[in-house]
């Protein structure tokens, strides 16, 4: 106690105690939710920026082991929700997410742009890693693209398992790749052809009756009659051969 | 070779007290500090930075903080810890780190910020709203015009109500100092309805 604490001002000062925002703990915790999905049941955790981690619940032993993981990773406390945000059952039903808020502040700005351009892969569709690194203006960092893919904080929401390497094999997953097959099946993607024609050296495949030429990871080629289809050693040679590039998966190269 | 000199056969640490405590743990300790302190660290926020927002801000930050830095701590650590002193250092370093780059970025004026009127608090209760409100923006604008460090000391004395002491450690200066910062503060805060003396509003302080 000190002379200065008797004065009227330091009296005043200490009646100046005001009350908290009664939603401060919104901007500080997470909330967590379960949800089923047609392939894979998640764990979802989202604060009021959106959604900021996806774990395949087959992945991790209970929501206190996902709840501990998180709090740590994310340095925030972690509640269970009285529901998980709304549209998530939805998007993960229909296998597109683009209407979702997602909070990926602690991601770089590179991570970022790579996540937003594979939201915007449809489902039942591949694109390559370069794909989607023309995408982002970086059509030599396909390496940096993997990386930040296999560092996706969401997966399954914003799709990652929708890229796979330029060669047709599946490439890694952060869950393995047979969770990554078992994804693109539940949307009725064939991996086995897209895997056999580039084996065959169709590193870019026509569709004879609409003189369209897609990457082999497109959904066209998966629609195209097998009679009509037509493979390309290069891009060059489609073009000559009168077929003009797929406004969908936009071809890349040569 | 002498015989390393065990301490006799009582139990070791606890196999809990070893490494950083469970989550569930921290998270309990977490929420009840939450609790406790909330209101008197979102007091001393809006004290510093003088806007509502920016006072939420800085305690949501703070607890962010505060809870990162829990998850690093073990049983001792927690057992140890006066949540009040420590939040408040972290509050403290939080807000300057915040002064510091805001005064990098330009046109940022922070006693743009003393004409203006906080909206009512919508949890206040009326009474207290009723009761000298004109004074208490008063007074909440002087504080606002008082140099960092006195202002920092003022508000962890009697907003904060931490002993000299600890003050002391939050500021990292000898209790002498904080007690001169206290009275000097003190001293350039008007009493509490008295005459407007040499108040310059500044340019853009006074109403046109």
């Amino acid at each position: 106690m000190t002379d200065d604490d008797d004065r009227p001002v330091a009296g005043a000062l200490s009646r100046m105690v005001e009350r908290a925002p009664a939603d401060l703990m919104d901007r500080i915790a997470a909330q967590w939710a379960y949800v089923e999905g047609p392939v894979e049941d998640v764990y979802v955790a989202f604060t009021t920026d959106g959604i900021s981690s996806v774990v395949p619940a087959s992945t991790v032993s209970g929501a206190e082991v996902f709840a501990a993981e998180f709090s740590r990773r994310f340095g925030r406390p972690l509640f269970r929700a009285a529901r998980p945000p709304a549209g998530v059952e939805q998007a993960l039903r229909s296998g597109r997410a683009t209407g979702l808020r997602f909070d990926l502040h602690d991601l770089t700005t590179f991570e970022q742009a790579v996540l937003a351009a594979a939201l915007q892969i449809p489902p039942g569709e591949l694109r390559p890693y370069a794909w989607v690194a023309g995408q982002i203006d970086r059509p030599r960092a396909v390496r940096a693209v993997g990386t930040a893919l296999g560092n996706n904080p969401v997966p399954v929401l914003i799709p990652c398992h929708r890229v796979i390497r330029s060669d047709g094999k599946l490439g890694q997953y952060g869950f393995g790749q047979e969770m990554k097959r078992r994804l693109l099946d539940g949307e009725g993607v064939d991996v086995d052809l897209v895997e056999a024609m580039v084996r065959g050296g169709a590193h870019y495949v026509g569709d004879a009756s609409t003189r369209v030429v897609c990457m082999p990871t497109c959904h066209r080629v998966q629609a195209t009659a097998d009679g009509d289809r037509q493979a390309f050693a290069s891009l060059d040679e489609a073009r000559r051969g009168g077929f003009r590039p797929c406004s969908d998966c936009r071809p890349v190269g040569r | 070779m002498p015989t390393e000199v065990r301490s006799p056969a009582g139990p070791l640490l606890p196999p809990k007290a070893i490494g950083p405590a469970p989550i569930a743990d921290i998270d309990a300790v977490f929420m009840s500090m939450f609790e406790e302190q909330r209101d008197r660290l979102y007091s001393s926020a809006l004290r510093l930075t003088g806007r509502p927002a920016d006072a939420e801000d800085l305690t949501a930050e703070t607890f962010l903080r505060a809870y990162r830095s829990l998850c690093s701590f073990d049983y001792e650590r927690l057992d140890t810890l006066q949540p009040r002193a420590w939040l408040s250092a972290i509050l403290v370093n939080e807000w300057r780190n915040q002064l510091r780059t805001a005064s990098r970025r330009p046109a940022t004026v922070s006693s743009a910020a003393v004409g203006t009127p906080e909206p009512a608090d919508p949890d206040a209760g009326v009474e207290e709203r009723a009761e000298g409100s004109d004074d208490r923006r008063e007074l909440a604008g002087m504080l606002l015009e008082l140099p960092e460090r006195q202002r920092v000391a003022v508000v962890l004395r009697y907003v904060v109500d931490l002993p000299i002491a600890q003050i002391a450690e939050v500021m990292g200066c000898p209790s002498g100092t904080v007690k001169s910062h206290i009275s000097r503060g003190l001293d350039r805060l008007r009493p509490i309805g008295g005459p407007a003396v040499g108040r310059d509003p500044g340019p853009e302080g006074g109403p046109r």
